[in-house]
């Protein structure tokens, strides 16, 4: 802690320059024009998370404006503006039992004020709660790729406040709006605003009035509670801030800055596209967070066929990560170990449905493929007498299912199979088994 | 004119509670502000920027170098309650 970290009166601040230049990053990246002249004002307010009473903050002058990102929902595009990005510092984090509402007092922690943060201001193009989280995971994933954020909502590295309104079909003009907040996670923005969208459209269907108010999001009960009305507190009396010195920004500053910027997110998949030849989906979802991107890219660098690994990192791997409620970046599996896994199945060491076995072991083991199969005796049995001599078994010991493959049902050559490759542990090599069967059945 | 009624305003803004005889200083004391405001606004500025600083200085940074920090137990010593390592503060919301 310091005097500037615990916003104590008097606290006299100095701009980090890194922070500057991080909100022209987060600006170029999208696609807003960045201001050749920006202040910082003081935003007066008296609530406990700031003993100053005012916030530094932008107001008029902005760092950047008028930028917008694309999303995509039930592959259908949209463009989502942005109004603004500006500069200002954290508060205090208060931290209530239970509720903010219901708490008997509230404890104060001010290690985070002073800090810098960006905040980010859309234009209201957003339609449904599904756009909302579709824009919220497209900005993560910009914002994780300039460096400037790690974007952690569950540490408050990332957060969101939603202004909400419905209006009735055919109404030009939007209605009264709330202010959602206390949403920690994207499963709760979602569901939040689900819930608020119907209270409002309640409210107004019993001919009662929205009123313009924020709303706290209560996880435990599902539902948003009203906080303060805000036609009063929203009086903010902002005024240049005599403690901090404009910033005029010159277009080379701006320029190196752009050419610092990493390969963006839109980037990535049209050359997941182009040079990887992998199909528009694939490149969709691997580029979805940067945390899979980094996953699929890392795998890549050992194990050339791309649409394999997206197959497998789409399919299996998501399920498992999924069934084990893992984050890709928390996966036990290494990018290195599913690529050796997916070369043992090129190298016909193990079968695809082995290593669907072998996939399961490493997420739980994080052991590598080889030792699996190894320990296990996983290993695919090539040798063409040895699944010759199982075929034979099988055959004499189903000669009903031979009899009916005779008479043209060819479904039985599917329960054959099934029956070599029980004997075997699904180690057969299947195309061999297949190749064996056919060769056996129509001598 | 700033009458009672703003005065109010202002002072529920400001969380201050004022008696009447408070109201009426206050009301006096900032029309008085305003009138002396007035007087500026009659002056042209057709062709003047807008001050953001009243010192002719611009960009002033320091570097992003992590600095010496009090330590927390004596950051919180001079507040009236904590909860170990925050500030207890009274229910916030009503």
């Amino acid at each position: 802690m310091c005097p500037v970290c615990m916003g104590l009166p008097g606290t006299l601040p100095v701009l980090n320059k890194k922070v500057v230049e991080y909100a022209i990053k987060a600006g170029l990246a999208l696609n807003c024009s960045i201001a050749s002249f920006s202040k910082f004002d003081r935003k007066n307010y008296y609530y406990p998370d700031l003993p100053k009473n005012y916030q530094i903050s932008q107001f008029d002058l902005p760092i950047a404006e008028k930028g917008y990102l694309d999303i995509e929902v039930n592959g259908k595009k949209k463009r989502i503006g942005i109004t603004r990005i500006h500069m200002e510092e954290d508060a205090g984090k208060l931290v209530h039992q239970g509720t903010i509402m219901t708490t008997p007092y509230s404890l104060v922690d001010y290690n985070r004020s002073g800090v810098p943060l960006i905040e980010i201001v859309s234009e209201p193009d957003i339609r449904s709660p599904e756009e909302a989280k579709a824009y919220l995971e497209k900005l993560k994933a910009i914002i994780q790729y300039t460096g400037i954020s790690d974007c952690k909502m569950q540490e408050g590295s990332l957060r969101c406040d939603a202004n909400v309104s419905v209006r009735p079909v055919g109404e030009k003009k939007f209605g009264t709006k709330t202010e959602i907040k206390n949403m920690n996670s994207f499963k709760a923005l979602q569901k939040a605003l689900e819930y608020e969208i119907n209270r409002q459209i309640e409210v107004l269907e019993s001919r009662e009035k929205v009123v313009q108010e924020t709303r706290t999001w209560d996880e435990s009960k599902g539902i948003t509670i009203s906080m303060r009305s805000k036609e009063e507190s929203h009086d903010y009396r902002y005024f240049p801030d005599p403690d901090l010195v404009p910033l005029v920004i010159d277009e080379k500053w701006v320029e190196d800055l752009r050419q610092s910027l990493p390969e963006l997110p839109d980037a990535k998949r049209a050359r997941f596209v182009s040079e990887l030849g992998l199909p528009e989906y694939d490149a969709m979802v691997l580029t979805l967070t940067k945390e899979m991107a980094d996953f699929f890219e890392e795998t890549l660098e050992f194990y050339p066929n791309a649409k394999n690994i997206s197959n497998w990192m789409m399919g299996d791997l998501s399920r498992l990560l999924n069934a084990h409620q893992l984050d890709i970046s928390e996966c036990p599996i290494k990018p290195k170990q599913l690529a050796r896994l997916l070369l043992l199945i090129d190298e016909g060491m193990i079968s695809g449905k082995i290593a669907k076995t072998v996939l399961e072991e490493m997420i739980e083991s994080g052991k590598d493929p080889d030792v699996i199969v190894k320990d296990k005796g996983l290993v695919q049995i090539s040798d063409e007498s040895e699944i010759s001599r199982v075929v034979d078994e099988v055959l004499m010991e189903n000669p009903k299912s031979v009899e009916d493959y005779k008479k043209g049902k060819t479904k039985a050559m599917g329960f054959l199979v099934g029956q070599v490759m029980k004997k075997t542990k699904g180690k057969a090599n299947p195309k061999l088994v297949n190749k064996l069967l056919m060769e056996k059945l129509n001598s | 004119m700033i009458g009672e009624r703003e005065v109010e305003y202002i002072a529920n803004l400001s969380k201050l509670k004022l008696d009447e005889r408070e109201k009426e200083m206050y009301a006096e004391q900032l029309n008085k502000i305003l009138q002396y405001a007035k007087k500026l606004q009659n002056l042209n500025t057709d062709n003047i920027e807008p001050t953001a600083h009243v010192l002719p200085v611009k960009n002033v940074f320091r570097d992003d170098v992590v600095g010496q920090h009090m330590p927390n137990d004596r950051a919180i010593s001079n507040a009236p309650d904590f909860e170990g390592n925050y500030i207890k503060v009274s229910k916030i919301s009503s």
